[in-house]
Formats: C-alpha cells, structure tokens, sequence
C-alpha cells in the first residue's frame, strides 16, 4: 500500500513530521517497506511525443525516434519498444536521469553506432505498474502538456507499506490515519459526506440471484447519465501519480481514489452496453468472456459472475470485462458498488490465476457498510468533474450485516501482555479505532467496526490495545534458569554425535536441498517410490531425494570441475521412502573421491579405498558406543554400490537392521554421469537402524580386571578356500576359548605362488593370556591344536606347515 | 714395584690409548674375569702374612676401584662417541612438509544449531523435531490458517499430490502441533529443522533452516516472551547489551503477534550488531493463539504462552559475515573449509559458543 503524508493529511491533523510518522506507522503494526523520493529527481520525465521513427541501421528490433520534448530541437532517442509508433505521447527520460526502477542513470549512450539522448519507459521503469511491455501509452489529452513534467511537484516522499492481510482497513487511507490518530498522533478528521440528492430512480434492474454459494450479498449502484468522461483535473493527477498510479481518465480516475483513499472498490460500467439490467448469479460451467486485461477466460460452474441477458459482464469484485467497459466517448455509466465474499473472491481468482487490486481487497473483506459512501463520493466526483446526472441509489441484498458483539474481560490485557492500562485507557483506544464501548462491571461490551474483519474474539481486542498502547511497554522478565527436562533425547545426542565424529575423520559437512534430479535419483531410488513435487523450481529439482547420494554426487562432481581433486563430503539428514509425513528416515552419507595421499617426498601415492571408508565407517560406529566384537559384516549391497568392493553392517549377529553400506559406486553408474574422477567410495550408516543402548556407556562397561600373567603371541598359517571369509576364520578362532584368546589379528593374505589357484593363505596372529595363570607349554600346547582344529573344521582350511 | 703396582700402570697406560668397546670389555675382563688378574689377586689375600694383609687388601681395593672407574669412564666416552657419529648421520632437513592432515568441518548451519540449542538448554527448553513432509492440517489449518485466508499466499508452497494435502512444511510452525498433541502442557520446546518455500533468487533460497520456540504453560505472558529472545539474542550474538525493537505484526497462529528487529550499523564494510540506528528484521513471535491451542485440545482459559520462528540461516550469516544465502547450500569446497567449524568446537556455556 503506497500512501503519502499529504494524502493523509486529508484524514488526519496533525503536527508532527514525516520522520515520526515513519516510526509511529512502524510502531502500530503498519511496517514502513520503502521511502521513495518523488520530488526533484522526478521533475526530470517529461510528457513526450514521438514524430518520427525510423528502422535502426544496424538492429532489426530497435528504432530511431524523433521525439518532441517541448524544446526547439527533436532528441533522437534509440527504442526498443514494439509500439514505439509516430504520434504516440509518452514519458521520456534525459540522459542525467535515474530510472526509478532499476536506479540506473542513463547517460548519452551509442547504441549500435547510433547516439541515444536519453530513453522512452516503459510504465514498470517508472514504478507506475508492473506493465513492462513497451512504453508507457498516454492518453491524447496529454498533446498540451508535452515538455512538462510527468510527476507532479509533490514534496511528499512514496511511503510503501506492507499491511498485514488481516488488516484490509488500511488497504485505504483513512484506515491508516485512523490507527494514526488512535495511537496519539494526531486527530482523524471527520468527513463531510455529501449525499446524492437525486429524484430519478436507478431505472436499471438489478438482481442478486439467491443461490447456494453466492458471492455477492449486496449490490448497491447508481446511474450517471450525459457525463462526459475527460482528462482528471491537476490535483487528481497528482495525487494518483503522487502514490505511483498513472492517470488515464477522469472515471477511471475516480474510481480509483475512492478505492485508495477509503478502500472501497468500485466499477464502472457503460450502461448503455448492459442488455436490460443485471444479474448476479453464479456462472455455468463453460461461459466465457473478455476481461479488462484483454485476455478470454472460460469459467468453471459456480463463479460469481455479473452478468445481463447477453451473457457474462465481470467477474464480481476481480475484473470487468471489454463488453461493458468505459470508454472515452461513453455517456451513462452504472457505478457498482458491492460485496464479495472473501471465500468466493479467493476460489474463483485462485481457479482462474488471476490477482488484481480489487481482488486483492475484497478477498480480505471489504466494509460492509461502506456500500453508499463509496457511491456517494464517487457519483459526485463524476458529476463535478465529468457532468451529467446522477440517480437515486439502488441496494439490493440478500443478506443484512449484523454488527459483530465481543464481551471483552479487561483483566484479559494484563494476563496476556503483562502490564497494566487501565479501562479508561482501553475505552479510549477501542473508541479511537472507532469501536462502541460499553462498560459492564469488569467486562467491556464491544461493537466491533464493520471495516475489521479480523476482529471476533476477546484475543483480537487485546492485540489492538497492546498494538496501539505500543509494544515497548512490554516489560521483560528474565527467564529462569533451570531445566527439568534433557535438552537431547538419545536419538538426537546421536545425530549429533554422528556428525561431529564424521567430520572428525575428515569430511566436510554439507547441506543439500531436500529435493533432487529425478535422473540422478533413478541410480540410487532401488524399490522405493519416485516423490514428485507437483510444482517443482525447476525440473532438476523435481522430486524427493531417495538416497544423498544423487545430491553428494552431483556436488562432488561440481567440485572436481573448480579443480579439486581429493575431496571427502557428507551431509546428515533426511532420505524420503514415500509421500506422507514421516516417511523418512535419517542417513549420515558419505563419499570421496580421489587419492588418500597424493606423491610427496615422504608417502606413495594412493588411491582413497573401500577400506579406508570401512575404517570411518566402523570407527565412527565405535566411538557412537557400539561393541564392534559385536559387528557382522558380509558383502550383500544395494546395486549401486561394486557388486565385489562394497559390504553392509550389522550391529549384532542377528542381522536385525543393517546399520551401514560402505563402498565404491558402481562403475556404470560413473560412467554415466561423466564425472571427472575413476574412484568414488561411499558410505552410507542409518540413524533409525542404530538401536539406543537402554543403559549409559558408563553401566555398559564391565568391570576393569587386568591380568598380570604372562601372554602369548602364536601365528597361523591357514590355506582356504577364496570364497571364505577372513570373519569366518576370526569368528572359528573367538569361539575356541574367549577367556583366553584376547586378540586376534589378521596381518597377512596372500594369493599366488606355492598355492594352489582356488585358494588363498591368511595369517592370523592370536594373542593368548589367562587371567588365572601363567601358561605352560603343555596348555599353549592344548590351545593351538584346538585353534587349528576349529578353524580346519568349521572353514575347510588346513594350516600351512 | 710390587705386582699389583706393575698391574695398575701397565693397564692403565693401556686404557690410555685410543680403545674402541670390544677392546675394553677385552681389558675389562683381562682384569676381572673369572681368572683375571685383579680377580686373581684377590684370591691370593688369603696365602699373604697375617702382618702384610690388611695392607695388601687395601691396596688392592684402592687399584680395583681406580681401575674399574677408569674402564667405566672409557666405555662411557667410547659409547657416547659412537652415538654423537650416529646422530650427525641422522641430521634431517626439519623444513621438509609435515605428512598431510586433512581436517574436516561442520557447517555453519549445523554449528548455529548447536549454539541455538545450546543457549535454549540453559534456560529448559528441550528440542523437538517433526518430518520435513507435513499434511495440509499441521501446516496450515490446525494453525489457524483455514483455506481461504491470505495469508496462504504468502507461503509458496511446494505440493505433493494435486489435491495439496501433502506438503513440504513451509515454516517449523507444525512441530508445535505435533507436541501439543502428543504431550500434556506445559510445553517448553524448541525446533530446528528444514524448511521450504518455492522462492528462489539472491536472498531466498527453496530451502532454508528455521528454528520454532514454544513455552505454553499458566501464567507465561509478552513479557516473558520478551525475557527470552532478549537473553537468547544477547547470548547468541555474544554480546551484553542489544538493542532490539518489538514491532506489531500478524501471524495467523499468534495473537498479538510481532516481528523483532534488532539493531545494527554497518563499520569498516562488517556488520556490528547491537549498536546504531539501522533495523534487522530477525524473527517472528507472538502469543500463540487460542484457536490453536483449541485445535490441539489445550484449554486456552488454563494454559497460554508464546511461539516464535527464527531463520537460522540468517542468524549464522550476520553472526558469521556470509553475504550470500545461496553460498550455504551449493557445496563450494572453498567456502566449506573457509566457513566450516573443527568438529571438536561443540559449543558449550562453559568454554563459550564461540572461539
């Protein structure tokens, strides 16, 4: 909402200045978006006309115009614009000049070899409306002014406000100056309203249909016949152009400062173009019609429509259409002054995707009451301004309005804000804000204004004493420190935990969006479902991550195109499994790419490989405060990790819930994404499959014994089978006796010479140590031949002699 | 000369000369050897005459000591001679690079969140979550935002299914509706996490980080919503006093709402916040409204309180000096390391938030 302090000078008296207005609009709720300057800078656009153009030597789409500035000489000016045409008045800019919209200063320019002296805009360069399709088209009437200034000579600063959509009042000035002069800052000026004082009756009939879900429950209008509709007198210019609106003529005009000045829209319409009267009804599936914006819509059923016996006019409280529009040379206008249910409002101009002003103000709820007024002030505008006669006014309605009641408890206030006005005060600013007050013991019977939709309970009327009271009157009360409850549960102090110890070996934590590329997605969404977002930002952001592991890559990939090449990245958060809420799971993932050393004067180079990964992988799981002699690890993967260099985790032989796939990615899957890199190993660990110890570490741990007896080192040779497991040997190993085996290490593998093809020879070395004793040979004795048993018996190896 | 004389000086002037190790232990065990010569001597004490034997023991003692002394000494030199030819062998260039350590980082967002949770902790806010998919109710109805309000329009929103029943949730705002329904008040939570709104350009991004504070209890009113972002942004941002304005605004979901600006000016190109005449719009808050609390089966004539919504984001980029929103979720390698935390700074009340 663009207001100046002139404007609400109309409204309000008062004697303070601009400076404290912007503070005090701030302090009630209004909050102040922007100050724009109109004045010095602004006298620099002129009204302009186009004599000549000419096709630009060098550039197909640009032309060569000849434009009268009120001076002796034509300035060549170079355009773009498609109705750049001979005889068109426009704003033209000089060089020296800066462009409201893009704060550019145009300078003499060559433009293709050809001088420009400044530039013709387009309305959205000059901030007049978002109409960015070639240059501002002004009326012909403006033929006397070209050479003058565009923009009035206001001193009057643009005040751009963001008014909160419960707050359709101040969609108009005086609801501004009214919250103004409520809150101490001056005095809201009563209005003279003048009455249409007419013995012709509004002859057109006019008729709400009474149907389910009608929109419209009042129409209230009026004839103006034999106007003449002409160029708005100076002041209504100004005052348009002064908040940014441009003028186009006197009955458009009107209309418009009556909605921006009391937030009550209007329409007009060229009566003579109505076929015998009006109905308000709601549309059938199908009809169409032309709107003001030039464009066809075809209506679903049950739209508000106004419409007379030939079909649709408008769409009540959105847009009119071209049929009954006026005109320059129109001459008996219907002025429609209504209401339009919010609920309708928004339905239909959502089904149609269409947002104008009048759209904008009646879905936030017009004032009721505010029917004659608008007609009132308006129809005499008109009359004064354009001629003609005005008719009684006709209201017709299917609903009353019932003013709105709320038994307010004043002690309410002082629980909620914490501090203290007394009633006197409360009647004062309800009284201000234009409700009707009546004190009942300790409670406040309030009728509520009809222009405050949002009000319907006594938690709305403390917002408005403590908005208007001013919030700085708040006192604080400092918070107690004390905590009766942990900050974390477990699960969190896991995530958190998890993140830091990946980061800890490493990794540098990322952020990815939630969403993805569906092709990326497909390498890694296995079984689960594709989450389509229906209206994505783009399409390589359309569906729901299955797997971090598309967003790492593609991030990775990014990366190597700056020029790293050894990187390590991961993110913790959110993988999707379907589209309702809480289908998702928590996942730390992981992945590198490149060498684990590169060649320096000290280390070989060498790739980053699956088992550094394990080791970050299993490391983090141990430090998290899981028994890794507990782990089971085998090798079954999903298929976008190497089928034969990638394995999964369990946190206990029960193969309950794989806590962790580590791994390279699948080559394909590299070769298709044409990334610079040969070597991308993964991990990904499962902070849902992480089973939360029901005991503290501390009561984990089992009671601190040392053994002061000697221990014993032996080394295994065994020849197996490829296809076995280094597990399965340490797992035969364990099983011999855990009191006395404390430690088993496999130090060598080794495959080739001196054994046979098919085969391959792990050396383990066995810690042996009793608690009780010191071992003699004959017991060292006993416990190797039952190693060696064990592990020939349960792994079909033999031990290399 | 007696024999032990002759002995002394002869070894002596022996172990005078240049030695290396083997020909000492030689020397050494010439003389104390099982059969050495000083070895022998001492065997003899007890064939010498009653009136010569104190005498010779002595004398004995004497050049046994001298000798072994010496023996010592020499061996000492020797070894010490051979580790300092050693060691001027072993010289190495010290300049030479180090092996590589590659560090990792946290990112800011994550290190803000830990601040955040931190500085909530202290005064008994404990942390909720709740799914980054919402249904249209969490998100929008059971806050008090019905279908055909306005304010609608102001969360783009992203849909997953055509009839928008299902949603990324545009604010941490549902968090709120999922612990009232699931506890008994009091409530007194905080709830970092993802958001998403279909904005994106310069300052927006389509997803972003927002934190939801909620304190429902009896008597909680304005004025302990204003004690809590006072200390939580004084704390935050490391400082003893803040300027921090209160300013009227609507939220569906509270009633009286506000936005908070807090005070800032801009010195040598940096940030300074707290001081100066500029205002920075930093979160959201209100009192939370009774519809909502009637939504979750909470009596609002027993139980009320304050919610708030803060951009996380946004804090970590004014406490931290990162100009560009967009930087924090594009995973340049660059930025990573040069605004990422070590992973052993976990913010804590006792060391600080922050190094």
């Amino acid at each position: 909402m663009k207001i100046t302090f002139d404007w609400l000078q109309d409204h309000l008296k008062t004697n303070f200045k601009e400076k404290h207005l912007l503070e005090q609009l701030t302090n009630v709720g209004l909050e102040v978006e922007s100050v724009e300057s109109l004045s010095a800078e602004n006298q620099l656009f002129k009204v302009a006309k186009i004599i000549k153009t000419e096709k630009h030597p060098n550039a197909d789409r640009l032309k060569v115009c000849d434009v009268n500035i009120g001076e002796k000489e034509l300035k060549k000016v170079v355009c773009g614009a498609a109705n750049a045409k001979e005889g068109l008045i426009t704003i033209y800019a000089p060089p020296g000049a800066t462009i409201p919209k893009t704060k550019t200063k145009l300078v003499i320019a060559k433009i293709r070899g050809v001088t420009s002296y400044g530039m013709l805009c387009s309305e959205s360069e000059l901030n007049l409306s978002n109409e960015s399709e070639g240059i501002t088209e002004l009326s012909t009437k403006y033929e006397k002014s070209i050479g003058k200034s565009f923009f009035s000579k206001s001193k009057s600063n643009l005040i751009d406000l963001s008014i909160t959509p419960n707050r359709p009042d101040c969609l108009g000035v005086r609801g501004i100056a009214r919250d103004l002069a409520a809150s101490g800052f001056g005095k809201l000026l009563e209005l003279k309203e003048k009455k249409i004082k007419s013995k012709t009756k509004q002859n057109l009939k006019i008729k709400i249909n009474k149907e389910k879900d009608q929109g419209c429950t009042a129409f209230g209008s009026c004839l103006i016949t034999n106007v003449k509709n002409t160029e708005s007198p100076q002041w209504l210019k100004d005052k348009l152009i002064s908040v940014g609106q441009k003028p186009i003529s006197a009955i458009v005009d009107i209309t418009n400062y009556v909605m921006l000045d009391i937030n009550r829209p209007l329409h007009a319409y060229d009566a003579d173009k109505i076929e015998k009267g009006i109905i308000v009804r709601n549309s059938n599936s199908g009809e169409e019609f032309t709107a003001l914006d030039n464009k066809n819509y075809k209506l679903e059923k049950g739209m508000c429509v106004i419409s007379d016996k030939k079909g649709v006019l408008g769409l009540g409280g959105i847009i009119g259409g071209t049929r009954s529009g006026t005109e320059l040379d129109t001459k008996n206008i219907l002025l429609e002054s209504a209401y339009f249910e919010p609920r309708s409002i928004r339905n239909t101009a959502k089904k149609l995707n269409l947002d104008t002003d009048a759209k904008f103000r009646f879905e936030r709820g017009i004032d009721p009451l505010s029917i004659e007024a608008g007609l009132n002030k308006a129809a005499l505008l008109i009359k004064e301004i354009c001629g003609g006669d005005i008719s009684k006014i006709d209201i017709q309605k299917i609903e009353t309005y019932k003013s709105k009641i709320v038994k307010f408890d004043t002690n309410l206030f002082e629980k909620i804000s914490g501090f203290k006005i007394s009633t006197k005060k409360m009647i004062k600013i309800l009284e201000d804000l234009g409700f009707k007050c009546k004190k009942e013991k300790k409670y406040l019977n309030l009728i509520i204004p009809s222009w405050r939709p949002d009000i319907s309970q006594e938690i709305d009327i403390v917002e408005e004493l403590v908005r208007i009271s001013g919030f700085d009157k708040i006192k604080i009360i400092a918070p107690i420190k004390e905590r009766t409850k942990s900050t974390l549960n477990q699960k969190q102090k896991l995530f958190h935990f998890l993140q830091r110890a990946i980061a800890s070996k490493g990794y540098l934590e990322v952020i990815t969006w939630s969403f993805t590329d569906g092709n990326y997605n497909d390498h890694f969404k296995q079984t689960k479902k594709e989450i389509k977002i229906i209206n994505p930002i783009s399409s390589e952001l359309g569906v729901l991550r299955n797997s971090i592991f598309s967003n790492l890559i593609m991030y990775i990939s990014k990366n190597l195109d700056r020029g790293f090449k050894d990187l390590s990245i991961f993110e913790i958060g959110p993988v999707f499994t379907g589209s309702s809420p809480g289908e998702q799971i928590t996942v730390v993932c992981g992945l590198s790419a490149g060498k684990k050393s590169r060649l320096s004067w000290i280390d070989k180079e060498r790739n980053i490989d699956v088992f550094d990964v394990k080791r970050d992988v299993v490391q983090t799981l141990i430090e998290a405060g899981y028994n890794s002699d507990k782990f089971l690890i085998d090798d079954k993967t999903p298929n976008y990790y190497h089928p034969g260099k990638s394995g999964r985790i369990f946190l206990n032989k029960d193969k309950d819930k794989v806590a962790a796939y580590f791994g390279e990615i699948h080559p394909n899957i590299l070769k298709k994404i044409d990334i610079k890199t040969d070597n991308l190993i993964g991990f990904e660990i499962f902070l849902e499959h992480l089973k939360l110890p029901k005991k503290t570490l501390n009561d984990q741990k089992s009671k601190f014994t040392t053994s002061g007896f000697q221990k014993s080192e032996r080394d295994f040779a065994f020849v197996v089978n490829k296809d076995v497991k280094a597990q399965d040997l340490i797992n035969a190993i364990s099983s011999v006796d855990q009191k006395l085996i404390s430690n088993i290490k496999v130090f060598d593998v080794y495959e080739g010479e001196n054994i046979p093809n098919n085969q391959k020879s792990i050396a383990i070395s066995v810690t042996i140590q009793s608690s009780e004793k010191t071992l003699n040979d004959n017991d060292l004795e006993k416990i190797n031949n039952s190693i060696i048993a064990t592990v020939e018996n349960k792994t079909g190896a033999k031990i290399r002699s | 000369m007696s024999d032990l004389k002759k002995i002394r000086d002869e070894f002596i002037s022996k172990l005078e000369s240049k030695l290396n190790l083997p020909e000492i232990n030689q020397i050494k065990s010439d003389l104390f050897g099982k059969n050495g010569l000083i070895s022998s001597q001492f065997k003899k004490i007890g064939t010498i005459v009653e009136s010569e034997r104190k005498k010779f023991a002595s004398d004995l003692n004497v050049i046994k000591d001298e000798l072994q002394d010496l023996i010592n000494s020499k061996i000492n030199e020797v070894e010490n001679a051979e580790i300092n030819k050693k060691l001027e062998k072993e010289k190495i260039d010290i300049t030479l690079p180090e092996r590589p350590f590659v560090r990792g980082k946290i990112h800011p967002v994550s290190q803000t969140i830990d601040e955040i949770s931190s500085i909530f902790s202290e005064i008994g806010f404990s942390v909720e979550e709740g799914p980054d998919v919402e249904n249209e109710y969490n998100n929008f109805t059971a806050l008090n935002t019905p279908d055909n309000h306005p304010a609608r329009d102001l969360h783009d929103t992203f849909y997953l299914d055509e009839k928008k029943q299902k949603l990324l949730r545009t604010h941490t705002s549902p968090v709120q509706i999922r612990t009232m329904q699931k506890d008994k008040p009091p409530f007194k939570i905080i709830a970092p996490g993802r958001t998403y709104r279909s904005d994106s350009d310069q300052t927006h991004a389509p997803m972003f980080h927002q934190v939801e504070g909620l304190h429902i209890d009896k008597n909680i009113n304005m004025g302990h919503l204003k004690g809590c972002l006072d200390y939580f942004i004084k704390e935050f941002f490391e400082v003893n006093k803040i300027k921090m304005r209160f300013r009227p605004s609507h939220f569906p979901f509270t009633e009286p709402s506000a936005e908070v600006d807090i005070g800032y000016e801009i010195k040598d190109e940096k940030i300074i916040i707290g001081e100066g005449n500029q205002w920075l719009e930093i979160l959201g808050c209100g009192m939370v409204h009774p519809n909502v609390l009637k939504n979750v089966k909470v009596d609002p004539t027993k139980f009320q309180g304050y919610a708030f919504g803060i951009g996380i984001d946004r804090l970590a980029m004014l406490k931290y000096g990162i100009n560009d929103l967009r930087a924090f979720f594009d995973c340049d390698y660059r930025w990573l390391n040069h605004f990422g935390f070590d992973p052993l700074d976990v913010p804590t009340n006792y060391r600080g938030l922050s190094r």
